[in-house]
């Protein structure tokens, strides 16, 4: 299928889900669901016969500067071989966001590396803690904003 | 075949009695840490091992004692030619595949067709890498199920395709060779040669090892029937590479979603086929690399042939300034899918760069197929995968 067809399938079934069609002009097209959402689109878009988006290549937090963070799903078919990108736009002071866990499993470890270096809170996931970085570090180092710390656990870091 | 006990038909078969005592004993279940310095990790991985006896009943990973704040690194530096050398030190045993993802991805981002030579070059020097991963991934695995003497073989034949990585770029093991838009250097002229001795060399050798370690019975016991990875499960978890195709499906990028030249040449997706026990094993796993190795050299030697003429600077970009933009590359590493999330905001540093690493995706499949095996299992379970703390850590 090509892009127009997937957005205009995915809006014929959630018309209130989709905030915003990009096509032209992106080199990835994609659309932006709202964060509530997220979680029946992904699971439509997963079974229905036609988009079965069966692999989910990549999930990324990204923090756009100005308050506003960000989750990136860059989906494939690999039974038809078309591709696709959802977005979903939060802010810093409410960063929830559904889970796709149970969509998708690459979700998972995705998920908690995007609550570890964003700070993006997915609501239901089973188990998201820090995964990169230790349990006790303060602050999520991908956020534009974040001062790296002259000191870790009262110890000063040389460098 | 006898037909084969699970760990847990061995347990409510055979309780635990005392002549005398009215009832089975009392069992309790243990928590191991395996790692982070455990020889059979791979690097520092902790596994923390909840077991019931010798049965496991769940697997919990813990990654990041190698993490080298990569993406970080990505958005601090001045342009985006100097991320390369950090790509190259994320997947340490194939910087090469590595370097090549983000030079493609770049290149897209950049609007850039780089020069047919620059194109050969780089899949025959990509597929090399294949063999010299897929070598150290073997060795170490038998290594792993207690085999020494293949390690040194698979060590031997991967120093030859290391040194032609040494003539054409002066590195053997983190190159910055692939350049945004082209090399950093074009190859000794007696490269075509050189590989095509390599291929001539190494053909026989492979069957050497099967010899060796592929149909060794102690090895087969070891791996047949043991971690086995349904494709559904493999599909949903988004594992891929080896982990992928051993499971039976036939999916690899470089026929499936072809970038660079890769449609140009004639070559097959090895895949498993249960042919020791069950279709997905570790044994499958295995042999997939064995198989893939066959298949790299096939496509070196057509490359080979064809290596054309030019100049393999040409395309490089003076200035790397791409416009506002974000996209998604994926490629075929020997490890699996790399992929490459590139957010450029239209100045000369990336914005935001996030690796999908094939390892990461790949060992979070292992507690779904660890739960209910022996605990010496887990180490074939982790050997077959073949993970680089490295890529996982970032």
């Amino acid at each position: 299928m090509i892009p127009q067809e997937i957005a205009d399938s995915i809006k014929a079934k959630f018309p209130d889900a989709i905030l915003d069609v990009k096509l032209d002009g992106a080199i990835d097209p994609f659309a932006k669901i709202a964060a509530d959402r997220i979680k029946d689109v992904a699971r439509f878009m997963r079974d229905d016969e036609k988009l079965a988006f069966d692999s989910l290549m990549c999930l990324s937090g990204v923090d756009y500067t100005g308050g506003k963070l960000g989750v990136v799903y860059n989906l494939a078919s690999m039974k038809w071989g078309h591709k696709f990108t959802l977005k979903v736009d939060v802010t810093v002071e409410n960063p929830h966001v559904q889970s796709v866990e149970s969509v998708w499993k690459t979700a998972d470890w995705h998920e908690r590396e995007a609550f570890d270096v964003i700070g993006i809170v997915f609501d239901g996931h089973p188990d998201l803690r820090r995964i990169l970085l230790p349990d006790d570090w303060e602050g999520h180092p991908l956020r534009k904003d974040y001062k790296v710390p002259e000191y870790y656990l009262g110890m000063k870091v040389p460098y | 075949m006898e037909a084969v006990l699970t760990a847990t038909d061995i347990k409510t078969q055979h309780p635990i009695t005392v002549p005398g005592f009215p009832r089975p004993l009392k069992e309790q279940e243990m928590v191991i840490n395996m790692g982070p310095q455990h020889p059979s990790t791979h690097g520092v991985l902790r596994l923390e091992l909840i077991l019931d006896g010798e049965i496991v009943v769940d697997v919990i990973p813990h990654i990041g004692y190698l993490h080298r704040c990569y993406e970080k690194h990505c958005e601090h530096m001045t342009n985006y030619q100097q991320v390369v050398p950090y790509c190259s030190r994320m997947d340490y045993v194939a910087a090469l595949s590595n370097e090549l993802g983000y030079a493609i991805a770049c290149e897209k981002l950049l609007k850039i067709k780089v020069p047919e030579r620059v194109e050969y070059i780089r899949v025959i020097m990509a597929e090399l890498q294949r063999i010299a991963n897929h070598l150290i991934a073997i060795g170490t695995y038998g290594l792993d199920m207690g085999a020494f003497t293949p390690f040194l073989y698979c060590f031997r034949d991967r120093e030859r395709s290391l040194d032609i990585f040494e003539q054409t770029c002066g590195a053997r093991l983190l190159y910055n060779y692939v350049w945004i838009g082209g090399l950093s250097h074009d190859v000794p002229p007696d490269f075509q040669q050189k590989t095509k001795d390599f291929c001539k060399y190494f053909r026989p050798t492979i069957k050497e090892l099967n010899d060796l370690l592929s149909y060794n019975k102690i090895f087969i016991k070891r791996t047949a029937d043991v971690g086995v990875l349904p494709a559904e499960v493999a599909i949903n978890y988004g594992a891929s590479g080896p982990m992928l195709r051993g499971s039976g499906v036939k999916w690899d990028l470089r026929k499936n979603d072809p970038y660079s030249i890769y449609d140009r040449f004639d070559w097959d997706i090895p895949v498993g086929t249960g042919r020791m026990g069950t279709v997905g094993d570790c044994w499958d796993r295995y042999m997939v690399r064995v198989h893939e190795m066959e298949q790299s050299l096939n496509i070196i030697e057509q490359a080979a042939d064809k290596l054309p003429a030019g100049d393999v600077q040409s395309a490089i970009p003076k200035r790397i300034r791409p416009d506002a933009a974000d996209l998604y590359v994926r490629t075929e590493t020997p490890k699996g899918e790399l992929g490459y999330y590139i957010m450029s905001d239209g100045t000369t540093s990336p914005f935001r760069v996030k690796v999908k690493s094939p390892c990461f995706v790949n060992l979070s499949v292992l507690p779904a197929v660890c739960r209910g095996s022996m605990i010496a299992d887990v180490v074939a379970v982790l050997g077959s995968i073949d993970i680089v703390l490295g890529e996982i850590d970032r």
